[in-house]
């Protein structure tokens, strides 16, 4: 098996949270190394401290690389330097807005609070948004509303 | 598996047991704090209040098991991070008494995430830059989430403080319940000595001082008085020894673990 093919299974593992983005998307996997024939280490790193999908991804990461036929999988978890919403690709934050979810916002400072207003809002693409809760459905992400279209919509926080 | 847990024995040198106190320290911090906050879980006096407090509750139990994960591999009497967190003792928690104090209403809440999470935040902005790599990388993942936690509690701090008549009023009296405990957190510990002379903790009575210039604008800003410190003798960090609240926490907290041993998920 190749370092690709390992990359092409992990490319197939998605957030529970965030359906259409995989975790190689999300910069959850640092790197891949394949230690011996049929053995890899997956150094995977965590997003928030609680985030209550590291259990299941981490599984489903066992799971799916078992069943495609490697006996050793060693996931090694990868704390230093933290995980940051910065590594997103282009093609990462454009699949976030396609799922209703704001991509995080260069005007956005880290550690600080999500603007109170303008955050694009991912349904009608307009800027008469209002900040509803800093704090949304789950760690990552703020509660807005748009005032133009109505509908309420999470914000990916940059972090 | 033995799921009791005895530290009667201790069989590491005095830096070791320092370390591991220390971590205690910090894990059982988060762990409390995060328990008590998961009790407004459904009953906030708002939904978005709600998701937030259940959001930080989740952050800071997630930091507790980081925290616990890294006693596991270092200490020898721990089997699995569920054991260090529901099977000690109430004499075994080393956090600081200002998290295990009731919730109180939603005042009291904020006045004791506000003075925690600011401790919280320049204790581990000093972590995140220390000499031990695991300890530092840990606390570099909880800075980010500590900010949220401080500008969140300043926020309701803030505009309750300088609100109606009788939110000031909660407000303050919220803050003169939970003041002293707060200084639990500046008094060192032998553990706090020791990892300090060690190069890995900071020096306490430099977090004091930026936690007071903050925590004393805070309060000027949202028209609060700053409250007469009493007593400020409170031992729980460094002997285990709590307020009257503890046991009732640990007796709901524990009580899967300890009636169903080895429960999983």
């Amino acid at each position: 098996m190749t370092k690709e093919e390992i990359l092409d299974i992990l490319q197939q593992i998605k957030d529970p949270e965030i359906p259409n983005l995989s975790v190689i998307e999300l910069g959850m996997i640092r790197d891949v190394e394949l230690s011996a024939p049929n053995a890899v280490i997956v150094r995977f790193t965590p997003t928030y401290s609680g985030c209550p999908a590291t259990t299941l991804i981490k599984m489903e990461i066992l799971q799916r690389l078992k069943e495609a036929g490697v006996e050793h999988i060693e996931i090694v978890e990868q704390l230093s330097p933290p995980w940051t919403t910065e590594s997103f690709s282009p093609q990462a934050l454009e699949k976030l807005r396609q799922a209703g979810i704001a991509p995080p916002h260069p005007h956005h400072k880290r550690g600080e609070d999500p603007p109170a207003l303008g955050i694009p809002c991912p349904y009608c693409e307009s800027t008469d948004t209002k900040l509803l809760s800093a704090f949304g459905t789950t760690a990552c992400k703020a509660l807005y509303q748009c005032t133009t279209c109505g509908q309420p919509f999470d914000y990916f926080k940059c972090h | 598996m033995s799921r009791t847990f005895d530290t009667s024995s201790p069989t590491t040198t005095s830096t070791d047991e320092a370390k591991i106190h220390y971590l205690f320290q910090l894990a059982d911090n988060a762990l409390i704090m995060g328990q008590r906050l998961c009790e407004w879980t459904g009953v906030a006096p708002e939904l978005e209040i709600d998701l937030a407090l259940c959001n930080i509750a989740l952050d800071h139990l997630g930091q507790a098991n980081a925290w616990y994960e890294y006693l596991v591999e270092i200490y020898p009497q721990a089997t699995d991070v569920d054991q260090l967190a529901f099977c000690r003792d109430e004499h075994q928690y080393y956090n600081i008494t200002l998290v295990e104090l009731p919730n109180g209403d939603f005042a009291q809440t904020i006045a004791k995430m506000a003075l925690f999470s600011i401790f919280n935040y320049y204790l581990h902005d000093a972590l995140r830059q220390c000499s031990d790599a695991r300890i530092a990388a840990i606390a570099a993942r909880s800075y980010k989430e500590i900010q949220y936690h401080r500008r969140y509690a300043s926020n309701w701090l803030l505009r309750l403080g300088d609100g109606t008549d009788i939110s000031h009023e909660r407000m303050q009296k919220a803050l003169d319940i939970v003041w002293d405990h707060a200084f639990e957190a500046f008094t060192p510990s032998p553990a706090d000595h020791i990892m300090h002379q060690q190069g890995i903790a900071p020096d306490l009575e430099q977090i004091k001082a930026l936690w007071e210039d903050e925590v004393h604008q805070l309060l000027h800003k949202a028209t609060l008085s700053i409250p007469d410190t009493g007593f400020t003798g409170y031992r729980a960090k460094s002997d285990g020894v709590h307020t009257e609240h503890m046991g009732y926490l640990l007796a709901e907290m524990q009580y899967m673990q300890r009636r169903y041993p080895n429960l999983q998920w």
